[in-house]
């Protein structure tokens, strides 16, 4: 017979106990839990603290990108309009993020540190073009709605640009 | 003491829904009763506790696209899920809720119907609700529906007998078929779960494996299996089969609660007999949340484990607790 008693009862003060435990499930969109510090998730266009555009459109970062999901289109800065630091400037600068794999290579690629992943993570959309993020969208802040764990509870290497940004 | 007809009509009304209630609450029960056991919330979102995903649930059932195979036998295939889900409540009618009342004049007696042989009905109804599941998955044209409805005979066929078997014992001490009966020996004497307690083990295994609750859920093995009988079928046919095995569920409960723990009666206290329905399903939902307890604990059993398990150990024992308990009776008179 297959029935051993005796283990048989003892499963059932297992499921029991559990009863009176606190369920460990986090209540989602009550309760955010906090990202890790390095988090990859929604893009950044960065500025210079004088206000000009870090990216130069050298288009490093749509080389480096592994899903083809950015799109640099540059033009030359003039005396009267100076967009960027540099010689040139994004004139379009698009991610496609329903193709973003968010790998980070844009980030490592760019010269300038023009382009950075941020921590957010709650990009969904209910139609597709509006996951085409154009330049305006990466450049302005965030809507700070996730929280990130203290760096310090973790000891690795904080990138470059989060100290000096 | 007899019941107007006009007072039976409403009443059988009110207890179907209040069966219904039960069914959908029973989902709720163990849905939440599971998830605390694995250290979940279960549903918190639809309503205060999640109390309104029954009804979400109804609500997304009714709307869903009631699809049908090209191959399905017609009239069968729609008939069948209603075959099942109406034994399955017509059953709970011969139950005896309560002691009777005397209102403004008027008699109203405890159960639906109060029939001589209300034990012998209730297995012939539950018998004819076999014929729900082998047609629905001989009607939908597909050999995993009708290998699914093979397993499925097999299983409630084979354990029907022992079902059957142990329920004898109880009839042998309440000397009758009738549940009102049964039930007021039960007070006069002592409840049968203690002089039967054999009957009792061998009923609650059969209780499992007919109402194909896990451990012996092999019919559909949702974790192993495509679902077996029901593969072919969506929305409400599906729900309805869905339904009429919870309410399956809820009145083998009730069925055990009646013939082992003195049915709708308050231990020892007399007096509070007339808040009968009250009692009966307090001890009715004790009786469900155990069939929980089990699901969440033990895992399912395999097919010739099931099959030996039944013919070789549920079967001998009750023929032989039906045996000693014949003699029994017999040499204490």
């Amino acid at each position: 017979m297959s029935f051993v008693v005796p283990n048989t009862l003892k499963g059932f003060g297992v499921t029991l106990k559990q009863v009176f435990k606190k369920p460990i499930t986090q209540q989602y969109p009550e309760y955010k839990r906090p990202v890790y510090p390095r988090y990859r998730g929604r893009h950044q266009l960065k500025r210079h603290e004088n206000g000009l555009e870090k990216c130069v459109g050298c288009s490093l970062c749509a080389a480096a990108c592994p899903a083809d999901c950015i799109r640099v289109v540059p033009a030359e800065n003039t005396a009267d309009n100076r967009v960027s630091a540099g010689e040139r400037y994004a004139r379009i600068y698009e991610i496609n993020m329903s193709r973003c794999i968010f790998c980070g290579y844009c980030e490592l690629a760019c010269p300038f540190d023009a382009i950075v992943l941020g921590n957010d993570f709650e990009i969904s959309e209910y139609n597709r073009d509006d996951l085409i993020y154009t330049k305006d969208i990466l450049l302005a802040e965030p809507i700070k709605k996730v929280p990130v764990a203290d760096r310090d509870l973790y000891d690795t290497p904080i990138p470059y640009y989060k100290d000096h940004s | 003491m007899h019941e107007a007809w006009w007072i039976t009509i409403p009443k059988a009304f009110l207890v179907i829904n209040v069966v219904m209630v039960f069914f959908a609450f029973t989902t709720w029960l163990e849905r939440k009763l599971l998830g605390r056991m694995q250290l979940r919330f279960g549903p918190n979102r639809a309503g205060p506790k999640g109390l309104l995903v029954p009804i979400a649930d109804l609500l997304k059932l009714i709307r869903k696209e009631a699809f049908a195979p090209s191959g399905a036998k017609q009239p069968l295939y729609i008939i069948a899920p209603v075959v099942s889900m109406a034994t399955a409540l017509w059953a709970f009618s011969v139950l005896p809720f309560g002691n009777g009342w005397t209102l403004w004049g008027h008699y109203i007696s405890g159960s639906v119907v109060n029939v001589p042989i209300s034990l012998i009905l209730i297995f012939a109804l539950g018998s004819l609700g076999i014929y729900g599941f082998i047609i629905g998955g001989w009607a939908s044209d597909s050999k995993y529906s009708l290998l699914g409805s093979m397993r499925t005979c097999a299983q409630l066929v084979s354990y029907e007998v022992s079902l059957a078997l142990s329920v004898l014992g109880v009839v042998i001490m309440g000397q009758s078929l009738n549940l009102q009966a049964i039930v007021d020996k039960q007070q006069h004497t002592v409840w049968f779960f203690i002089p039967q307690f054999v009957g009792l083990l061998v009923f609650m295994f059969g209780a499992i494996a007919e109402t194909s609750r896990p451990p012996f859920d092999l019919p559909e093995a949702d974790t192993e299996l495509v679902a077996g009988y029901h593969t072919e079928y969506s929305g409400m046919r599906w729900g309805l089969f869905q339904a009429a095995e919870y309410v399956n569920m809820i009145t083998l409960s009730g069925l055990m609660v009646t013939l082992f723990f003195g049915g709708y009666h308050f231990p020892w206290v007399h007096s509070l007999d007339a808040f009968g329905p009250i009692w009966f399903v307090l001890k009715l939902f004790t009786f469900i949340s155990l069939f929980i307890w089990l699901r969440a604990t033990q895992p399912r059993l395999r097919y010739d484990q099931l099959m030996r398990f039944g013919w070789k150990v549920l079967l001998p024992v009750a023929t032989v607790n039906a045996l000693v308990t014949a003699f029994l009776v017999v040499l204490v008179k």
